[in-house]
């Protein structure tokens, strides 16, 4: 094993690299672009065997990734913000089709007006296209996760899609230490296969053709299963992760002193990293804080945090991301997963760092003081906050 | 025992379709098939082919097929023909087949792309001038004067010039074809399979529910876009431009029956005035004498 310093997206190169990819297909798009740059390198030098094909769009990307995962091989790509957005109808056909590709996003705003910073606006709209998402805390688990991600996304219980999410600049262009295992003990932690449905001249199918109603709700209940079905291999793929390469960033979850705490703070992504700081500055205080960070956000832990929250008082949930007329969709999941607690507890929803802004693990302590402060009396809230 | 015009036997696009009566697309999907044999994948984006195929779970197509969205014909191909390279397969056609809309229109993106790259495919174009799936919807491949429901009156525009858009994208093969000419397309195709690359056909293939003429009339309206010089025969290899052999006599204007034979059977020109009428013919003297002038032929 060699330890690199390595950016978020160079590690996502590393970890598309290390994984063997067959078929590479990606267009530039800001924060993305040095995940692109440095897999061209790799191909170009001979280190990495692997097509990769310099697309005209995003929608063409995804649409190369689909074809060649229909031909049986394991592809890649990375896009970002207007360039997910590009994407959307193929990232319904993706899932539908039932295709093991892996993709990173860096996690961008979407225009209008332009800005080039982080938020969840992008691959919280793509939520419900059947992807599973997976949203990392740091580079190490950008590598890990898209590591795991084939060998999640392959496994016949599964065969849907795995999107891989990091924040722009915040961790895509931000150094860090990052362990890279040696490939044959990634590739025999997550080994090619072929699947059984892979084009075949010899045994020709149609995929994909008109199907009617009937057919199509079986075949859409089947991806729900899949999806639910996923819970059970990502356990499995991360306990057997943490046996051969002695790394653990959660399963669905991951927390941080909960086992003691009365209230509690959700969040994603770099977000849930803060939220850890914070509960450390809150302990300082003797608030008995807890902190659970989302990192599948497909399939949703609902059992999961049903179970870690029963016992809390109140949920502070960070979001960064707003469906506008609502508020943060995490707040809205927590608070549905919670429902069908006998007493469950008060969440209070904030938006926060939209479109990049800094948010501080002092920024988050602040309001989860103001939860524990009001939660008796108020059972619910849901802000749009500028900071 | 081989059929007329020397095609073999082995049929690819089984009984069972559910394509109209009379259905020119399908003629050509026939003759492109036994072309490809085998060891062909099909890429479908949204066009009449995804109904002609038939209902999952049957198919009409003895080849793999894969379906895709209206705009992404030619970036699956390439994907599919990546990946079968990159897992050692060998000897093996991957064809983006596309109608008109997800040519011209929608699709035109992904094409040029793939073009330029000189993806390993064959593209080919089905071009019965309309978004026909839909209902008969002006596209940029409509003619000029031609009733369409988007174009109650009339195109005023002219046919997008596809083959030169293609071609200027420096691709190894392109060339047009049409169904009343088997063995030129036959032809076609089997010399596009040889070439490794990006190589595109532009198949006419007259659509009796579109063009509103009656369904026994496909062949006999193929030819006579041809006759009339409305469809010109011709490939361009490595930038060369050779008039196919089928379409020769037709470069004298004199011997080329007039462009009413080719539009009196057809109820979509029956509004076209005569100054669009004298503007098509103008369009197929000029590019007649064009393509005389880039095969050196003058």
């Amino acid at each position: 094993m060699s330890t690199e310093i390595l950016n978020g997206n160079h590690t996502a190169a590393y970890a598309a690299f290390l994984c063997d990819v067959d078929v590479v297909a990606a267009y530039p798009i800001t924060p993305q672009t040095p995940v692109v740059e440095l897999i061209a390198e790799f191909v170009e030098s001979g280190r990495l065997k692997a097509r990769f094909i310099r697309v005209e769009s995003e929608h063409s990307a995804m649409s190369v990734c689909v074809g060649a995962a229909f031909a049986g091989a394991r592809t890649f790509t990375a896009t970002a913000s207007q360039g997910l957005a590009l994407m959307h109808e193929v990232l319904h056909w993706a899932a539908g089709a039932r295709l093991p590709i892996v993709m990173c996003n860096v996690n961008r705003a979407l225009g209008s007006p332009w800005s080039i910073w982080a938020d969840y606006s992008d691959s919280a709209a793509q939520r419900d296209t059947g992807w599973l998402q997976v949203y990392c805390k740091d580079n190490q688990e950008i590598l890990d996760s898209v590591i795991q991600g084939y060998r999640i996304s392959e496994d016949s219980r599964v065969l849907l899609p795995v999107m891989v999410c990091y924040e722009g600049f915040i961790l895509s262009h931000t150094y860090m230490p990052v362990h890279l295992p040696p490939r044959e003990e990634i590739l025999d932690y997550a080994p090619k296969k072929k699947p059984s449905w892979a084009l075949n001249f010899d045994a020709p199918y149609t995929h994909g053709n008109l199907v009617l109603p009937v057919h199509f709700q079986h075949l859409r209940r089947q991806m729900h299963e899949a999806m639910q079905m996923a819970r059970k291999v990502i356990v499995e793929a991360v306990d057997e992760f943490r046996k051969r390469f002695g790394r653990f960033h959660g399963a669905l979850v991951e927390t941080y002193q909960m086992e003691d705490a009365e209230h509690a703070i959700v969040s994603i992504g770099s977000l849930g990293a803060e939220s850890f700081l914070a509960v450390d500055l809150l302990r300082e205080e003797g608030l008995r804080v807890g902190a659970v960070r989302v990192r599948f956000y497909r399939p949703f832990p609902s059992e999961e945090l049903r179970q870690l929250l029963k016992e809390v008082h109140s949920v502070t949930v960070f979001d960064r991301f707003a469906s506008y007329g609502k508020g943060g969709m995490l707040s809205v999941e927590v608070r549905d997963a919670l429902f069908e607690l006998k007493d469950p507890p008060a969440v209070h929803g904030y938006v926060v760092g939209l479109g990049g802004v800094d948010v501080p693990y002092t920024v988050l302590a602040d309001f989860v003081r103001r939860t524990v402060k009001d939660y008796a009396k108020v059972k619910r809230r849901e802000e749009v906050i500028m900071l | 025992m081989k059929l007329p015009f020397g095609l073999p036997r082995e049929e690819f696009l089984l009984p069972g379709h559910t394509a109209c009566p009379g259905c020119g697309a399908t003629i050509a999907l026939r003759i492109v098939m036994k072309a490809l044999g085998p060891r062909t994948v099909f890429v479908i984006p949204a066009c009449c082919s995804t109904v002609i195929q038939g209902i999952f779970p049957g198919s009409s197509f003895a080849v793999p097929v894969v379906n895709i969205p209206f705009e992404a014909a030619a970036a699956v191909a390439a994907g599919v023909s990546a990946a079968l390279e990159q897992l050692g397969e060998k000897d093996f056609s991957v064809v983006a087949w596309a109608g008109d809309g997800g040519t011209f229109d929608i699709g035109l993106q992904a094409l040029s792309g793939a073009a330029e790259r000189n993806d390993n495919i064959l593209y080919i174009c089905y071009d019965n001038e309309m978004y026909s799936n839909t209902g008969i919807q002006r596209s940029s491949a409509t003619p000029i004067g031609a009733w369409t429901t988007t174009t109650p009156t009339g195109k005023r525009e002219h046919k997008k010039d596809l083959l030169r858009i293609v071609s200027a994208h420096h691709v190894p093969y392109a060339a047009t074809a049409t169904i009343a000419f088997p063995k030129d397309l036959y032809e076609k195709v089997r010399k596009a399979r040889q070439i490794r690359g990006f190589k595109f056909l532009h198949i006419l293939t007259p659509c009796p529910v579109g063009w509103r003429f009656d369904a026994s009339k496909t062949v006999e309206i193929s030819r006579l876009a041809v006759q009339t010089g409305y469809w010109a025969l011709y490939e361009i290899e490595h930038g060369k431009l050779r008039i196919s052999p089928a379409f020769t006599p037709y470069l004298d204007k004199s011997r080329r029956k007039p462009i009413d034979e080719f539009l009196k059977h057809q109820l979509r020109f029956r509004t076209m005035t005569p100054e669009l009428k004298a503007e098509l013919e103008r369009a197929i003297e000029e590019g007649i004498e064009r393509l005389k002038r880039e095969a050196e032929l003058v």
